[in-house]
């Protein structure tokens, strides 16, 4: 079994710290300098370019405005969707804060008969795929429990319980390599979800199939107040070895490093080389959802580290010392921004709460007795009062 | 393709025939779980499927049952209409989650813009002296949840026609196949036209008594109805055949020409299929009951160990003996 990893390289212990590293490659000295395993980087924080053996990108200067476009406008929709849950607008928001580059990077190196299987923080992989962000906040506002159709971007509905989409992405593929199709399928996934049987099994049924999927785990650091510590001895990408495919970290701030080493993974999946596990190592800027308390159980100074790593700066940092990004570009994308939280607004103010009969609508496709029995009755209980009313 | 006869076929042979027919009439259809392919299956449900239609058609999978029911899933979301087999029904558990939580609730979620047509087949039941986690009823566990349907049929005609109709339907359906009875033979007509799956067949007709049984259990009770008749009683016996949804209207026509219901299940009593056949027959047929409804069934305990397990499970005299007390009433 050969270990595939990020450059044909010797996954590194998490224990090297205390041990004392050797010395590593130099593409990776930063990190590793911190005592963590090397991962593909292609722009430092700072916002510099640098060369990866393995692992190379190519866009123009279209291309690199639009990732950030991308981006500021998934931030700033996520922003909004945060100040409507304090407003009362939503019940509940799971902010993507800090892991943009993860989604954008990786959502954009899709193409259009890809599918994709998120969990339910996966507002920038949506934006992507074209889905109308106010689909997204459906369910977070309670009108419904899902709401779009999959089918019309390639794009899976939220999944709440832990892990199960790897499954169902894993199965997908399978239905993709009967068919003889060259297209790749995708599973989104978090380091919390990495504990859980149904993603062992994905990985399992994923390999001996040798199915066309991405495994893409965002290591955000944090399962609500558990740190990946609490769910893994090694870097999580090293699981993969086990499972007999590729496993590669990648700076998951890092947009252009995303996009190569997910495009990459995605090109190897339609040649019909099998699942490659991704391990986007991010952070959760802000808390687990707008239940949370992150004060509880991490320290500030954790949070300012990550700043310093931000995905949007460095890219700006590196489009305007290039001379890509202006100031009237930046302009005008300030103000799509203010134009897309006005439309999330007035959009989510405009949605309208369900009938009550949507309780007993598309449980079954065929139709069951019960369910139609009970419909009945409601709608006799609720003219009840119509009655009484008159 | 099945030759369009009356063939006289055990009950497994009936289901194997019935998987053929689907495979043949549409190539979406798939068979997968352990086992399944080159051994055809612990109990040759599926003899000669895989040697018939390839390894692409007939899945031996990886022995991880979520992982099974999970990827039928994403099969299904790809156009797919998976068969999938759970070996044993004590082995279902690992896959309840994707079940309840992924499967029955997909659809919905989707706005009904998706279908999931995903059959999981599960011997369940009793009565042939199995090891622990090999002899269980669980069907109540899935009947409870919206967006399944539960079905189990009690002959071989209803097993090839109720597969046929299983794997037909846009909706999940959990398809109990009663083990014990996988080698009864009966005839099936493959040119037939099949009533509505979830619609109960009135097995032998009576007026003194409705036993209602699906499954396993419908043979004891027409054995019960027949002991009955030496002794002057004559007991209507009703093949539920769907535990969800349930044929409520055909009990209470029954039960209003005898009066009395004694439902039978291997399945504990306690908050089983028969707990809600009795309340909700309760509630229609109130002034017409001369008795309470009556359960017999497993215990609250877990399935006994083989040896046991005659004592535990309702037999001819059991059924007999909650059939005098109704009638005593």
């Amino acid at each position: 079994m050969t270990v595939e990893s990020t450059a044909g390289r010797k996954p590194r212990r998490t224990t090297a710290k205390r041990a004392g590293a050797k010395k590593p490659p130099a593409a990776a000295a930063a990190s590793a300098a911190a005592g963590q395993p090397e991962l593909v980087q292609l722009l430092t924080p700072e916002g510099k370019r640098v060369e990866h053996p393995e692992y190379s990108i190519d866009l123009g200067p279209e291309e690199l405005r639009g990732l950030y476009r991308d981006m500021v406008l998934t931030r700033r929709f996520d922003a909004e969707a945060t100040a409507l849950q304090r407003q009362g607008e939503l019940g509940l928001w799971a902010s993507l804060l800090g892991q943009e580059a993860a989604q954008i990077g990786s959502g954009r190196a899709l193409r259009d008969d890809d599918y994709v299987f998120p969990t339910y923080r996966e507002h920038g992989v949506a934006w992507c795929r074209g889905v109308d962000p106010t689909n997204l906040l459906g369910m977070f506002r309670g009108v419904n429990n899902g709401g779009w159709d999959p089918t019309s971007n390639n794009f899976h509905l939220y999944t709440i319980v832990i892990g199960s989409q790897a499954l169902h992405a894993t199965g997908y593929a399978m239905g993709v390599a009967k068919d003889g199709a060259d297209s790749a399928v995708i599973a989104y996934f978090g380091d919390g979800a990495s504990s859980q049987g149904d993603v062992a099994e994905a990985f399992t049924f994923s390999a001996v199939y040798n199915a066309p999927v991405v495994f893409f785990c965002q290591n955000n650091q944090w399962a609500i107040s558990e740190p990946t510590e609490r769910q893994t001895r090694v870097p999580l990408y090293q699981r993969a070895q086990g499972y007999g495919f590729p496993g590669v970290r990648v700076d998951g701030n890092d947009v252009l490093a995303c996009l190569a080493v997910t495009r990459s993974a995605l090109e190897r999946a339609r040649r019909g080389e099998g699942p490659t596990l991704v391990e986007a190592f991010t952070y959760r800027m802000g808390a687990h959802t707008t239940s949370d308390d992150p004060t509880k159980y991490r320290r500030d100074e954790e949070r300012e580290a990550w700043e310093a790593k931000d995905p949007i700066l460095r890219l700006r940092a590196y489009l305007e010392a290039e001379g890509i990004a202006d100031a009237a570009f930046l302009a005008a994308l300030d103000q799509e921004s203010e134009e897309l939280g006005r439309h999330v607004r007035e959009a989510i103010r405009l949605m309208p709460d369900p009938d009550t009969t949507a309780i007993f609508e598309n449980i079954y496709a065929d139709g069951h007795a019960l369910v139609d029995e009970e419909r009945a009755q409601f709608a006799a209980y609720q003219a009840s009062f119509a009655e009484e009313g008159n | 393709m099945a030759a369009e006869k009356i063939m006289k076929l055990p009950i497994a042979k009936a289901i194997n025939e019935s998987l053929r027919r689907a495979m043949e009439d549409d190539p979406k259809v798939l068979v997968m779980g352990e086992d399944v392919g080159k051994l055809g299956g612990v109990f040759r449900v599926t003899d000669g499927l895989q040697k018939d239609f390839g390894e692409d058609r007939v899945i031996d999978t990886p022995l991880a049952e979520s992982g099974i029911v999970g990827t039928a899933i994403g099969m299904a979301l790809r156009g797919y209409r998976p068969v999938v087999e759970i070996q044993f029904d004590g082995f279902v558990f690992p896959a309840y989650d994707q079940i309840v939580t992924q499967l029955a609730k997909m659809h919905a979620r989707a706005l009904g813009k998706i279908k999931l047509p995903v059959v999981i087949r599960i011997p369940y039941g009793g009565g042939i002296g199995a090891v622990e986690h090999h002899s269980e009823s669980p069907e109540a566990l899935f009947a409870h949840v919206a967006g399944l349907k539960c079905v189990s049929p009690s002959n071989s005609s209803d097993a090839y026609w109720m597969m046929q109709q299983a794997i037909r339907s846009d909706d999940p359906v959990i398809f109990f196949e009663p083990k014990r009875r996988y080698w009864d033979k009966g005839e099936v007509d493959t040119a037939a036209v099949p009533g509505p799956l979830h619609e109960a067949v009135t097995a032998r007709e009576g007026t003194d008594l409705t036993l209602v049984a699906y499954g396993p259990m419908v043979k004891v009770c027409l054995e019960a109805a027949a002991a009955a008749a030496e002794e002057g009683k004559s007991l209507e016996v009703l093949d539920l055949r769907s535990m969800s949804p349930i044929d409520f209207d055909a009990i209470q026509r029954s039960v209003e020409k005898t009066r009395r219901l004694v439902v039978v299940h291997e399945a504990p009593v306690f908050l089983g299929t028969g707990s809600e056949i009795a309340a909700r027959i309760t509630e229609r047929c109130f002034y017409h009951l001369e008795a309470p409804v009556l359960r017999v069934g497993g215990y609250h305990a877990p399935y006994p160990p083989a040896r046991l397990e005659e004592e535990y499970l309702p037999g001819l005299d059991r059924v007999l003996d909650s059939v005098d007390r109704a009638l005593a009433y």
